[in-house]
Order: C-alpha cells, then sequence, then structure tokens
C-alpha cells in the first residue's frame, strides 16, 4: 500500500509546532540569519510560561527593529540604543510586568553603551537580549563595536584595526562585573544544543524577574551571513572558529 | 515657594506616576524636592535620577506608553539632548510632559535665565514634521497650575506638551495656592482611559505597540497628514492668550513668560507718560494666538515682541500681522534681564518714533 503525506501528518505524530505567540508575519531576516530563532525562542518561553498578558518587550533600532510584527504581545519601539531606558521607565512604572529588552551589538553597545551599563549599574528588574553578530546588518554591514581584530566590514574594508578604530568591546564581560546584574551569560543559536541552553537562559531571565533581585544579561553570538558574505553553513562555521574564541561561550555570572 | 519647587508639590498634587530627571541648574530644585518629599510614600509616585536626559526622555517614553502621567525637567542643554526623544515621542504619538527652565545659550552658555529656547520649542527641535503643546508660565502660581494643564492637554492631543519658562520664573519665590491632592490613576482605569497602552496583552484585544516606524510611504504621508490634522485642532482650540489694556492700544507689546511680567511695568511706565500702550501675553506658544493679534489690526498701528532673545517669537508676530503694521524686536540677551524703562525706550525708539 502506498503511504502519502496526508497519511503521516496526524495529531498523533506531531513532535513540534509553531508557538501560538508567533503570528502570521513572514519574518524579513535574511535566511540563516540568528535573529529568527531567537524570536521563535523568546516566543515559546513568553507561551511556556504563561505570560502573554504580563510580558512587555522593547524593540531596538537594527534588523530586529519589526520584531513587534512577530510576537503577539504588547510592545515598544526605542529610539537607538535607548532600548535599556524605556524598560526602566516600564518596570518602573508596572512592576508586577515582565519586561524585556531586545537589542543588536550597535545599538546594546555603541550608540547605547551609557543606556545599558546604567541600567545595569542600578539593577533594574528586566531581561536584556543583546544579539552580537559583530556587523551592522540592517545598513548594509558597517563596522560595530563588536567587529574582531581583522574582521572586514563596510567601514574597515581592509579589517578593523585596534590603531584606528579601537578594540572589539565584550560588554557582556563589563556588566558582570555590576553588583546591580544577577545573572549574566554568553549563548548561542547555532546548533540544537546551543538552541536548548539558549532556551534555558532565556526562561531564567524571565523567571528571575519574579524575585527583583537585579538585571538579566544574556548575550547571544550569532550570524550574519549576509554581512560576512558568506552562506548560513560557512557563517556558522566562521563564528565557531573565530567569534567563539573572542567571545567565550557560558555563564559569567549566576547569583 | 520657588517656581521649580511649585512644579514639584503640583505634579504630586495633581497625581503624576513618575519623574524621571538629571540635574542641571537653574532647574535642580524640582527633583531635589520631590526627593525631600518623598511621594512614592505617599501617592505611589516613582521619582528616579536618571544618567542623562537622554536616558530621562526614554524613561519617561517607557512610562508614557504604558498610559501613565510621566515627566521630566531641565534647562535648554539638557534640553537640547531632549530632542530626540521628543520626536519619538511625538510620532509615537505619546502624551508627556516636559519643564525648560530656560538658561541663556547656545553652547553650555549661562546660568542666568533667557528665552532663546523658542524657536527649539514651538518649531520642532527634533527631526520631522511634529509639534509640541507649549505653555509659558510667568508666575510661580503658573507654574503650578501648568503642570496639570499640561497633562490635561497632553492626554487629549496624544502628543508631548511643553512648559516653556525660564530661570527667572523658575527660582523666583512667590506665594502659590495649590490645589488639593488627586488620586493616581489606577491600572484598572488606564486600560479604560487609554486602551492604546502596552500593559500586557490579554486574550481579547490586538497588542498594542508604541512606534513611530512606518515603512510604506503612502500609509506614513496619510499619518503624517493625521498628525497635522491634530496640530490643527490644537490651533482651533487651545490657544490661551491674556490681554492688558488692548482695546484702545495704539501700540501693543508682545511678550511672554519672564518679559511679560517686565512689560507689564514697561506698559503702565508708557500709559502714565501718554501712549496708550497695551500688552498680549501668549499663554501657549504652540498653538500660537495669532487671530487674537490679527483683531488688534484695526487700532493697533504698531507693535515690539519683547523677549530675552535676540528674536524668535518676533517671526509669529510677523506671521500674525503680514505687513499691515510694523512690528520690531527687542530683547537684552546672555542672561541680562531688560528693564521696563528699556523697554519704553525701545517702543518710542523703534515702533513710535521710527
Amino acid at each position: 500500500m502506498e503511504v502519502s503525506i496526508k497519511d503521516i501528518i496526524k495529531p498523533e505524530n506531531l513532535v513540534y509546532q509553531k508557538s501560538s505567540l508567533l503570528t502570521e508575519k513572514p519574518m524579513h531576516y535574511c535566511p540563516g540569519c540568528t535573529h529568527g530563532v531567537v524570536n521563535r525562542l523568546i516566543a515559546e518561553v513568553i507561551e511556556e510560561l504563561g505570560l502573554q498578558q504580563e510580558t512587555i518587550g522593547v524593540t531596538p533600532v537594527g534588523c530586529s527593529v519589526l520584531l513587534y510584527n512577530y510576537i503577539d504581545i504588547d510592545w515598544q519601539e526605542a529610539a537607538h540604543g535607548r532600548a535599556p531606558a524605556l524598560g526602566t521607565g516600564i518596570k518602573r512604572l508596572r512592576p508586577d510586568k515582565y519586561v524585556f529588552t531586545y537589542q543588536g551589538d550597535g545599538d546594546l553597545a555603541a550608540i547605547g553603551t551609557a543606556e545599558t551599563i546604567h541600567a545595569c549599574n542600578r539593577g533594574e528588574n528586566i531581561l536584556m537580549v543583546f544579539i552580537n553578530n559583530g556587523i551592522y546588518g540592517m545598513t548594509g554591514g558597517q563596522m560595530a563595536p563588536t567587529t574582531l581584530e581583522g574582521m572586514a566590514a563596510s567601514t574597515c574594508p581592509f579589517g578593523r584595526d585596534p590603531e584606528r578604530d579601537g578594540n572589539p568591546l565584550r560588554m557582556t564581560e563589563i556588566v558582570a562585573t555590576l553588583p546591580g546584574t544577577r545573572y549574566v551569560t554568553r549563548q548561542a543559536a547555532h546548533t540544537a544544543g546551543a538552541v536548548r541552553k539558549l532556551k534555558k537562559a532565556l526562561i531564567k531571565g524571565f523567571n528571575n524577574q519574579k524575585e527583583n533581585k537585579g538585571t538579566s544579561f544574556i548575550e547571544v553570538v550569532s550570524t550574519c551571513n549576509s554581512g560576512w558574505k558568506m552562506t548560513p553553513v560557512q557563517a556558522n562555521e566562521w563564528m565557531v572558529e573565530n567569534m567563539f574564541p573572542f567571545y567565550p561561550l557560558g555563564d559569567i555570572k549566576d547569583k | 515657594m520657588k517656581g521649580n519647587e511649585a512644579i514639584a508639590e503640583a505634579a504630586i498634587r495633581c497625581g503624576v506616576d513618575g519623574y524621571f530627571g538629571y540635574p542641571i541648574t537653574p532647574q535642580s530644585e524640582v527633583m531635589e524636592t520631590l526627593m525631600l518629599l518623598k511621594p512614592w510614600e505617599t501617592t505611589g509616585m516613582v521619582v528616579l535620577q536618571a544618567e542623562s536626559e537622554i536616558a530621562s526622555i526614554n524613561m519617561v517614553y517607557g512610562g508614557a506608553g504604558c498610559g501613565k502621567k510621566v515627566m521630566t525637567s531641565s534647562s535648554s542643554p539638557g534640553v537640547s539632548l531632549m530632542q530626540e526623544g521628543l520626536t519619538y515621542l511625538a510620532g509615537a504619538e505619546l502624551p508627556c510632559v516636559v519643564v525648560n527652565v530656560v538658561r541663556g545659550g547656545p553652547g553650555l552658555g549661562t546660568i542666568q535665565p533667557a528665552q532663546s529656547d523658542y524657536f527649539q520649542s514651538v518649531k520642532g527641535g527634533g527631526h520631522g514634521d511634529y509639534k509640541l503643546i507649549v505653555l509659558a508660565p510667568a508666575s510661580v502660581q503658573e507654574m503650578a497650575d501648568f503642570v496639570e494643564l499640561a497633562f490635561d492637554l497632553a492626554f487629549k492631543y496624544r502628543n508631548p506638551a511643553l512648559i516653556l519658562s525660564d530661570g527667572m520664573i523658575g527660582q523666583m519665590m512667590e506665594k502659590v495656592e495649590l490645589k488639593p491632592y488627586k488620586n493616581r490613576w489606577t491600572n484598572e482605569e488606564i486600560d479604560q482611559l487609554h486602551p492604546w497602552a502596552t500593559t500586557g496583552k490579554p486574550a481579547e484585544r490586538e497588542r498594542n505597540i508604541i512606534t513611530s516606524v512606518e515603512l510604506d510611504p503612502n500609509a506614513f504621508e496619510r499619518f503624517n497628514h493625521k498628525l497635522q490634522d491634530k496640530y490643527r485642532k490644537m490651533q482651533e482650540e487651545e490657544v490661551r492668550c491674556e490681554q492688558f489694556n488692548c482695546e484702545d492700544a495704539d501700540y501693543l507689546l508682545v511678550a511672554y513668560g519672564s518679559s511679560a511680567r517686565i512689560c507689564q511695568k514697561a506698559m503702565e511706565l508708557a500709559r502714565a507718560k501718554g501712549l496708550k500702550v497695551g500688552l498680549l501675553r501668549p499663554i501657549t506658544l504652540f498653538p500660537y494666538p495669532t487671530r487674537e493679534i490679527q483683531a488688534l489690526l484695526g487700532h493697533v498701528k504698531g507693535i515690539l515682541s519683547v523677549e530675552l532673545s535676540e528674536g524668535q517669537m518676533v517671526e509669529d508676530v510677523r506671521l500674525a500681522v503680514d505687513g499691515k503694521v510694523k512690528v520690531e524686536h527687542f530683547g537684552r540677551v546672555g542672561g541680562v534681564v531688560h528693564s521696563p524703562e528699556e523697554v519704553v525706550e525701545a517702543l518710542e525708539r523703534k515702533i513710535i518714533g521710527g
């Protein structure tokens, strides 16, 4: 007897489904981009923790500027770099809500450095998600504060020269030194195992807010295959070989 | 009490939910007074010192996006730093109140009073086609009263409102009648009053998104037109001004805030000399009392716009007058304040004799 695909797609065979909090809007990210995976994980975590009505998200300026189109919760869109200040305003006035910010490296570690450091230093009871792909993706691949030494970008076409451009910034290590941070970790999303670990970290970041003991900060070392001019597979390999030695994965602080 | 202290007292009493600020002379008493009064123990109002004016205005954005009554205060250089936040607030149609206790510029300038931020306040300041509702208090009493008025207008139009004061009104001490305490809105009231606010999405409504991004040019043109409709409605309905001896005036002084106080005395001195001088004091600088000025042009022969600047508001007076009578500017700058005698002399020299 011939088995058709319709015979296989049955509720009892279901092993995975899209989070009900992910909207039907097609994501605008490039194929292979890490944003889509992290967006999906955040939707899953909010759904699984039952926090749809309790969560207010803050989106940045950068590739994830339109993130509010994809997850079915209330959102505020911040000016470039200012998400932690919005998060502060929201959480101080609605301490009963779960608040998270989502920013890229240019947003969080260049133009918004002051807001990042001071929100962490005050120990704002929020979750900050930091996507670090070492490049400005949306504006077309310019040098980021986290661009590695020697790594090419459109504003350092012959590679980042620390003499001229300064050194890549390890923001996660910096915020870990601040007494206001409670949980600081660096994760990735390039393998199934990494995705599972990242999801656990996100769950912790949301749950920590129940106890009001400081800021949770999750860096996700990410790829930008279009900005890096690589295929998605090459970009993952390049990240493992080049990004991970400078941005090592794992918990830096968990108190 | 001082004008700056009146701002703080009035904010607590009219049920403000949050104040975010950064110290700068000559307005630091606003946050100092709030911290001394500890409103978090009484009304539940949050007071927080931010790391910069950029952070303050964005904390205001976050709170305003939740439908809360949120405010900040600063002085000229600090308000320059807030311009990015203000255009985003206007673009996201968020209500809030900002107080600018103006000092002399440009640059770091002086800590002495000035009125040289008029253009920044009424003509934009940040990028894009937007307007702030701008109120100009001329007394400590109005510093107190305008906090609630500014919030009423800000929420009515979902637009930021600016109280444009100056170092003189901020530091000056006068008697004030404070209003009784009003309760802050409860979260349930906010859900009812401000259905647009981000309060956490229940199953029964669409998600609320506070944003100013729109990448579809046609949709964004429609949005810009909608903002302009709102500003036209303000121009129709919200103009406020005060007139003294304007009915029979041959000559008119136009001045706001501290300059209006000086011009009141100048008007009396001129009247004592037999000159029929009136004073029009705009209370709203946007929307501007254009029609009110035009209504006086039947008998007024010349107008002196008096402000602590090199001549900013005078452009709006000229737009209103449209060449029908002579309009000149007079003002001292850099923290120097004109005397009533200087104003009368300038009126005689530039308008009556000129």
